[in-house]
């Protein structure tokens, strides 16, 4: 199982049946391949979409029904359209559960960097801002470091994208719950050991005396 | 095809025609004066008379999202006329060849105001060049920006960006304990909407994730354009259906010939 897999597998145990999703692009949208069976949830997409179904059904593609990313999707029966205005109101206004991103950066006080590399990378925030700043639970997905380089740090290097703390932060090595008190090592990937975790992360970790492996969706 | 001869300029349905359609279909009556020229069915237009209507250097709010729901009869138009030193407003500017991304292609446009460039690398390559001056705005604080113009609001208090360095320059207020950014409102000259139904007056319906941006739009343009994919006979959209009233609407883009029709 690569990374990203593992990732979007363990993630995929953090939604509930009733739960309104939001997936972002990349390694997020694979949260969704792996949904345990029984766990019914509505995905939003933020372009105007509760009930979107990730994958249309071949032949079917309706070239009015896409992703934020411009993709086709499809639909689920009880889906529902709306206007961005609605759409970002759902998510500001405290409606959607949960949101799934990528991350560039996270920091010691729980925040995320994730829309830009000035100088680099300008794509702009889309609507990344609005979903940190107002879903009820904010869980980043990401590898835990990127060519050796630490993205977990002391305090965000790159420009933040809200100031609200993420809730769950879930790498290739660890799960991560960003408290009051600071960055807490909650669950281990197979194999892997605290001190691997303490010597690839730049932000103050606490561990734990016991700390589980990290569950994964079958 | 010429003016006069297109679809909207049809006649109004008779009561009895009426009587004889589908029972979901609500009977309005047309108002005789509807059909004559200078009455509510006056709003068609041909697509080159609608565009010659926008000057170059006019702002554009353009509906759409990474192309899905975005007029591209209009934009192609826009483009087929050489129109420059555009503004335009939109969520973002899809991809090159495509939907918003035709006029970064053909260097129409000076300013941009959008949430996202980064499924497009020629916008990305024009800002860089200082061709094009690129204002990012959460895509929230966006549509609520157009809404705050259209709604006739002072401007939008929103928690998103506080803190960034979207915040940089703009006003914090504290409302209950909570901090929130004071984002203005945004208006545009014209607002460049696709609708899915247009009836023959110009109210207006969508499709699916192609509504996005165009409802709201329809309420911050000072002059709205829309164009549909079908052209329908008043009140087969019925009330409850209708997203975008005709009144909102100023010039309804008269349709392409399908099939030699």
């Amino acid at each position: 199982m690569d990374a990203k897999e593992l990732i979007a597998r363990r993630i995929a145990l953090e939604l509930k049946s009733g739960d309104l999703v939001n997936l972002g692009i990349g390694l997020p949208t694979l949260v969704a391949t792996y949904l345990p069976a029984g766990i019914d949830v509505f995905f939003q997409s933020e372009n105007g979409l509760i009930g979107m179904e990730p994958v249309p059904e071949p032949g079917l593609e309706d070239e009015y029904l896409a992703d934020a990313g411009g993709r086709f999707i499809g639909a689920v029966p009880g889906a529902c359209s709306f206007d961005s205005c609605f759409s970002f109101g759902l998510i500001r206004g405290g409606h959607l559960d949960v949101t799934v991103l990528g991350g560039l950066e996270v920091d010691e006080r729980g925040l995320l960097a994730n829309w830009t590399i000035p100088g680099k990378m300008v794509p702009g925030m889309g609507g990344a801002m609005d979903l940190v700043t107002g879903t009820k639970r904010v869980i980043v997905a990401m590898t835990h470091t990127t060519k050796g380089n630490l993205k977990i740090l002391k305090r965000c290097s790159l420009p933040l994208t809200s100031v609200r703390p993420v809730s769950l932060v879930v790498t290739d090595l660890a799960v991560i719950e960003p408290t009051a008190n600071g960055l807490v090592l909650r669950e281990l990937a197979p194999g892997i050991t605290a001190e691997q975790v303490v010597a690839a992360t730049e932000a103050r970790l606490i561990v734990p005396s016991h700390i589980p492996e990290m569950k994964i969706a079958g | 095809m010429t003016a006069g001869c297109g679809p909207l300029r049809a006649r109004a349905w008779s009561d009895r025609e009426l009587k004889g359609l589908p029972g979901l279909l609500i009977p309005i009556k047309v108002p005789s004066q509807a059909i004559v020229e200078g009455g509510l069915m006056h709003k068609a237009i041909a697509l080159a008379a609608a565009v010659a209507k926008i000057p170059d250097g006019a702002s554009l709010m353009i509906g759409g999202f990474m192309g899905v729901g975005s007029p591209h009869r209009l934009i192609a138009e826009l483009v087929r006329q050489g129109r420059k030193n555009l503004t335009v407003i939109a969520n973002d500017t899809a991809r090159p060849g495509v939907g918003i991304g035709r006029l970064i292609d053909a260097k129409a446009v000076r300013r941009l105001v959008v949430s996202h460039i980064g499924t497009n690398p020629e916008t990305q390559r024009q800002m860089i060049a200082g061709d094009i001056a690129v204002e990012l705005c959460p895509q929230g604080t966006l549509a609520e920006r157009i809404r705050a113009a259209g709604y006739g609001l002072g401007g939008v208090l929103t928690p998103t960006g506080v803190g960034t360095t979207v915040a940089e320059n703009k006003r914090l207020i504290e409302v209950a304990g909570r901090t929130f950014l004071l984002e203005m409102p945004i208006s545009a000259d014209f607002a460049l909407l696709a609708a899915h139904r247009a009836d023959y007056y110009g109210n207006l319906d969508y499709a699916l994730t192609a509504r996005n941006f165009n409802p709201v739009m329809a309420m911050a343009g000072a002059t709205v354009i829309a164009e549909a994919v079908e052209i329908v006979p008043v009140g087969v959209i019925p009330p409850d259906a209708v997203v975008t009233p005709a009144v909102l609407v100023d010039h309804l883009v008269e349709r392409d010939r399908v099939d030699g029709r």
